[in-house]
C-alpha cells in the first residue's frame, strides 16, 4: 500500500510539533539506549519501545493532572511521555544514583510519584490489577482521575488479566486498559497464541467496551484516549483500548530475531512508522518546513546527549544504598 | 425404637457451640431434612436437620444454652406411640449415632486440640501493660484491631472472599459491613491474585487496605503480588513509594482439612525482605498486632490461625494498646532450657513447660510475635541464660524458623550452649487427612518434652 499524502485541517501545527517532538524523544533515547547497552553501561535486560511511540504520546495527549499510568518492563517511553526526566531515566538505565530508583530500580522498575507513574513491572501481566487497584482508590477517594493500565500481547493471555477485567466491571473502576498489540510476546506471535486474536473484544464476556485502533496514528489514539477517558470520567466503568502497532528492535537487546523476517519490518518502517506519518502531516501540508523541523531534530538529540553524559557521570549508588528504602 | 440427638460439629475446628434456638418442641413429629434447631458455631449459625424420622420424645438441652460439647445428646427421637423411657442406654446409641450421622465430629478424631488455653496463668511475664483487662477471643480481638483502625482512618478498609454478606468465612469480620457498608468492606470474587493485586494498587493510590485471604493457602495464587509487587516496590522506587497495606487470614492446619489446607506459611512469607510478617498467639498479640500492621507503613503479612480464634485471653481494655514489631514477649520464665515459638506453637510450647515443671525442669517460653523483624536479643538472652535452646513450630523442618534461629544462636552464642538447638516442627509431608496420620504428622507438646529432656541430657 502506498503511502498517500493526509490533511488534517482539524488539527494545529503546534499539536503535531508537539507529537513530533514527543516521539522523537522517545526514538533518539531509546537508539541511544540502545547504543548505552552495547558498550556495556546498561546491564540486564532492556526493552526498546522504538516503533511503537504513537501510543504513549498520543493517549498522554488526552490525560489530564491527577491520572495515573502503570505498564511492563518495555516502559521507557511511557515515562517519557508523561514528563519524568530523561536524564533519571537514563542514569536508572546505567545503575547510577541519579537515577530515578538511585540505581536500584533498573530499567524494568521505575516509578514517578510526582508524575503518577507506577511503574515499570518485570512480571509479566502483574500490572493490571494493580493497575485496577489505582483506580480503585481513586474511585474510593471520590475524584475522577483515571489509570492507564498497559499491557502486551502477551500479557494479555494472562489469567489476572480476566480476574481484573471482572473486578474493574463489576466495581465500575475509572481504569482504561491499553493492550499495546506489537505482534509479538517475545518471539511468539499473536496467531501463534491465541485463536481469538481479537484482544480488544475479549472483556465484552465482563461487559466491558472496547475497541481496536490504529496505534501507529498518533491522532487516531488520541481521539480512541479521549472516547475512553470520557467514558471512564463519567462513572461507566473501564474501557479497552486495543492498540495495533509495531516493535521495529528484538523483544529484549539479546532478541535473534528468527520469528519474523527483515522485509517484514522494513515494510512496517517505510510505510507506517508514526514517526513520518506526522512528519507527512506537516510538510505537506505546509504547516512545517524541513528546516523547522530539523531544529527539533537537533534539539532532541541535545537532550538525549545530554541525559547519556548526566547518565555515565552520575556516581554509583554508595554501599550503603543496599540497606536502605527495604521498608519504612 | 428411640434415637439420640447429638450436638454435631459444624465446622472442622468446632468443638463446641450454643443452641440458639430449637424450631421444634417435644411431641412434634418430625421428618428427614426437617429443620430441628439453629446452632451456632465457631463460624456461624447453622440450622440443624433432622437424619432420622420420629416424634421428639424430649429436649435434652434447652435453647439459649451454650458451650454445648460436641456429641452431647440434645434431643430424644422416639416412634410414633413409643415414650423417652424405652430408649435404650445412651452410651450405646450415641456410638450408633456418631457413625452413622457425622463421622467427623467425634473428638476423638478431631485432631489433638492444643491444651486448654493458659490465658492468665502463662502471661503475666508478657509486656502487657498496666491497666485494666478484659477476656475476649482471639477472633474478637482481631474484629475489634480493625473496627477501631477502621473507625479512626477513613482510607483503611476491608476486601476479600466472604468478607461482608456472608459476615466472614470464619466470623472474623462479623458486623463490620453493618457499621462500615460496602464500600469500606468489598466482597471480592473468588479471585486471589486478581484482588491481591488490586489491594496493592489500591495501597499506592492512597488507601490502607487490609485484604483477607480466605485462609493463607489460597494466597499462593497471589504470592507473586504479595512478594514482587508490594514487598519490592518501596526498594525498587528507590524510597519513592511503598505498600501500606496488611494481607492477613488463617495460617496452618485447622483439623482434618488434608494437604492442600494445612500449611504453615511462617518461613516462607519471613524469608523476604521488605515486608513485616506476624503470627499472634494470644488476643492481646492478635489485637495489639493487628493494629500495629494497620498502621505500619509497610506491607504486612498477618498470620493467624483457625485453631486458636475461639481461646480466650486477656487483653488490655486501653484504646490504644498496640503491640510493637520486634519485640517478643516471655509467657514463662525459667532457668534450664529456652522454648522459642509464635502463633500456635506457643500453646505446644506452654503445655510443654507444665509437663517438664512437673519433673523439676523450669522451661522459659518466648513468644516471637513477629518474625519478620525477630526479636534476636530477647531470644539470645534467654539462651545465653539458660544455655540450652528447642524451637517449637508448626512449619517443614527444611528452611524453618528454628533452622534460621538455630544458626543464629550458633553463630552470637556458640560459647553459651551446653548442647546443640533442637528445632520441633512439622514432619516432612503433606498433611494427611486420615486423624492418627495428622496427630503424627503435627508437632505435639510430648516431642517438645522429650527435645527438652535431650539438650538437658535427662
Amino acid at each position: 500500500m502506498a503511502k498517500k499524502p493526509e490533511t488534517r485541517p482539524n488539527v494545529s501545527k503546534e499539536e503535531l510539533l508537539k507529537y513530533y517532538r514527543e516521539m522523537l524523544l522517545i526514538r533518539r533515547f531509546e537508539e541511544k539506549a540502545g547504543q548505552l547497552y552495547g558498550m556495556g553501561l546498561i546491564g540486564g535486560f532492556c526493552h526498546l519501545y522504538i516503533g511503537q511511540e504513537a501510543v504513549v504520546v498520543g493517549l498522554e495527549a488526552a490525560t489530564k493532572e491527577g491520572d495515573k499510568r502503570v505498564t511492563s518492563y518495555r516502559d521507557h517511553g511511557h515515562m517519557l511521555a508523561c514528563g519524568m526526566d530523561p536524564k533519571g531515566v537514563m542514569a536508572e538505565l546505567t545503575g547510577r544514583i541519579g537515577g530515578y530508583s538511585k540505581g536500584k530500580g533498573g530499567s524494568m522498575h521505575m516509578f514517578s510519584k510526582e508524575k503518577h507513574f507506577y511503574g515499570g513491572h518485570g512480571i509479566v501481566g502483574a500490572q493490571v490489577p494493580l493497575g485496577a487497584g489505582l483506580a480503585f482508590a481513586d474511585k474510593y477517594l471520590g475524584n475522577d482521575n483515571v489509570t492507564f493500565t498497559y499491557f502486551g500481547d502477551g500479557a494479555a493471555n494472562q489469567g489476572q488479566v480476566y480476574e481484573t477485567y471482572n473486578m474493574a466491571e463489576l466495581w465500575q473502576l475509572p481504569v482504561i486498559f491499553v493492550i499495546e498489540n506489537n505482534g509479538y510476546a517475545m518471539g511468539t506471535s499473536v496467531k501463534r497464541s491465541t485463536k481469538s486474536t481479537t484482544y480488544y473484544g475479549r472483556g465484552l464476556a465482563y461487559g466491558i467496551p472496547g475497541e481496536q485502533v490504529d496505534g501507529m496514528d498518533v491522532l487516531a489514539v488520541k481521539a480512541a484516549g479521549e472516547k475512553a477517558i470520557a467514558h471512564c470520567r463519567a462513572g461507566n466503568g473501564p474501557y479497552i483500548l486495543e492498540m495495533m502497532t509495531y516493535r521495529y528492535r528484538g523483544h529484549s537487546m539479546s532478541d535473534p530475531a528468527k520469528y519474523r523476517t527483515r522485509e517484514e519490518v522494513e515494510k512496517i518502517k517505510t510505510e507506517k512508522d508514526c514517526i513520518e506519518h506526522v512528519r507527512d502531516l506537516l510538510t505537506q501540508g505546509g504547516l512545517a518546513s524541513d528546516e523547522e523541523l530539523k531544529a527539533i531534530d537537533k534539539e532532541i538529540k541535545a537532550i538525549v546527549n545530554e541525559s547519556a553524559e548526566f547518565a555515565k557521570e552520575s556516581p554509583e549508588p554508595d554501599l550503603s544504598e543496599l540497606w536502605t528504602d527495604i521498608t519504612v | 425404637m428411640a434415637t439420640e440427638v447429638l450436638m454435631p460439629a459444624l465446622s472442622p475446628t468446632m468443638e463446641e457451640g450454643t443452641l440458639a434456638k430449637w424450631l421444634v418442641e417435644e411431641g412434634d413429629t418430625v421428618k428427614s431434612g426437617q429443620i430441628l434447631a439453629e446452632i451456632e458455631t465457631d463460624k456461624a449459625t447453622m440450622e440443624f436437620e433432622a437424619v432420622d424420622e420420629g416424634v421428639v420424645g424430649k429436649i435434652l438441652v434447652a435453647e439459649g444454652t451454650a458451650g454445648v460439647k460436641v456429641n452431647t445428646p440434645i434431643a430424644v427421637l422416639v416412634e410414633e406411640g413409643e415414650t423417652v423411657s424405652d430408649a435404650p442406654a445412651p452410651a450405646a446409641v450415641a456410638a450408633v449415632a456418631v457413625a452413622a450421622e457425622a463421622p467427623v465430629a467425634s473428638p476423638a478424631v478431631v485432631a489433638a486440640p492444643a491444651p486448654a488455653p493458659v490465658a492468665a496463668k502463662g502471661w503475666p511475664h508478657t509486656d502487657l501493660p498496666e491497666g485494666p483487662t478484659k477476656t475476649m477471643t482471639v477472633r474478637e480481638a482481631l474484629r475489634e484491631a480493625m473496627a477501631e483502625e477502621m473507625r479512626a482512618d477513613p482510607t483503611v478498609f476491608l476486601m476479600g472472599e466472604e468478607v461482608g454478606e456472608y459476615q466472614g468465612a470464619y466470623k472474623i469480620s462479623q458486623g463490620l459491613l453493618d457499621e462500615f457498608g460496602p464500600r469500606r468492606v468489598v466482597d471480592t470474587p473468588i479471585t486471589e491474585i486478581g484482588f491481591a493485586g488490586i489491594g496493592v494498587g489500591a495501597s499506592w493510590g492512597g488507601l490502607k487496605p487490609i485484604v483477607e485471604f480466605m485462609t493463607f493457602n489460597f494466597s499462593m495464587q497471589a504470592m507473586d503480588h504479595i512478594i514482587n509487587s508490594a514487598a519490592k516496590t518501596l526498594y525498587m522506587s528507590g524510597g519513592q513509594m511503598g505498600s501500606p497495606m496488611v494481607f492477613r487470614g488463617p495460617n496452618g492446619a485447622a483439623a482434618r482439612v488434608g494437604a492442600q489446607h494445612s500449611q504453615d506459611f511462617a518461613a516462607w512469607y519471613a524469608a523476604i525482605p521488605g515486608m513485616r510478617v506476624c503470627m499472634p498467639y494470644s488476643a492481646a498479640d492478635a489485637k495489639g498486632l493487628l493494629k500495629t500492621a494497620i498502621r505500619d507503613p509497610n506491607p504486612v503479612v498477618f498470620l493467624e490461625n483457625e485453631i486458636l480464634y475461639g481461646r480466650s485471653f486477656e487483653v488490655p481494655t486501653d484504646p490504644d494498646f498496640t503491640v510493637p514489631f520486634g519485640k517478643a514477649s516471655i509467657l514463662r520464665e525459667g532457668k534450664d532450657v529456652t522454648l522459642v515459638s509464635f502463633g500456635i506453637g506457643c500453646a505446644h510450647a506452654l503445655a510443654a513447660a507444665e509437663e517438664l515443671a512437673k519433673e523439676g525442669v523450669e522451661a522459659e517460653v518466648v513468644n516471637l510475635r513477629t518474625l519478620r523483624p525477630i526479636d534476636y536479643d530477647t531470644v539470645l538472652a534467654s539462651v545465653m541464660k539458660t544455655n540450652r535452646c528447642v524451637t517449637v513450630e508448626e512449619g517443614f523442618p527444611v528452611g524453618s524458623i528454628g533452622d534460621h534461629l538455630a544458626s543464629t544462636i550458633m553463630q552470637k552464642a556458640f560459647d553459651y550452649l551446653d548442647a546443640p538447638v533442637i528445632t520441633c516442627t512439622g514432619k516432612d509431608v503433606p498433611m494427611p487427612y486420615a486423624a492418627n496420620l495428622e496427630k503424627f504428622a503435627l508437632i505435639t507438646p510430648a516431642e517438645v518434652v522429650t527435645a527438652v529432656k535431650s539438650v538437658c541430657y535427662r
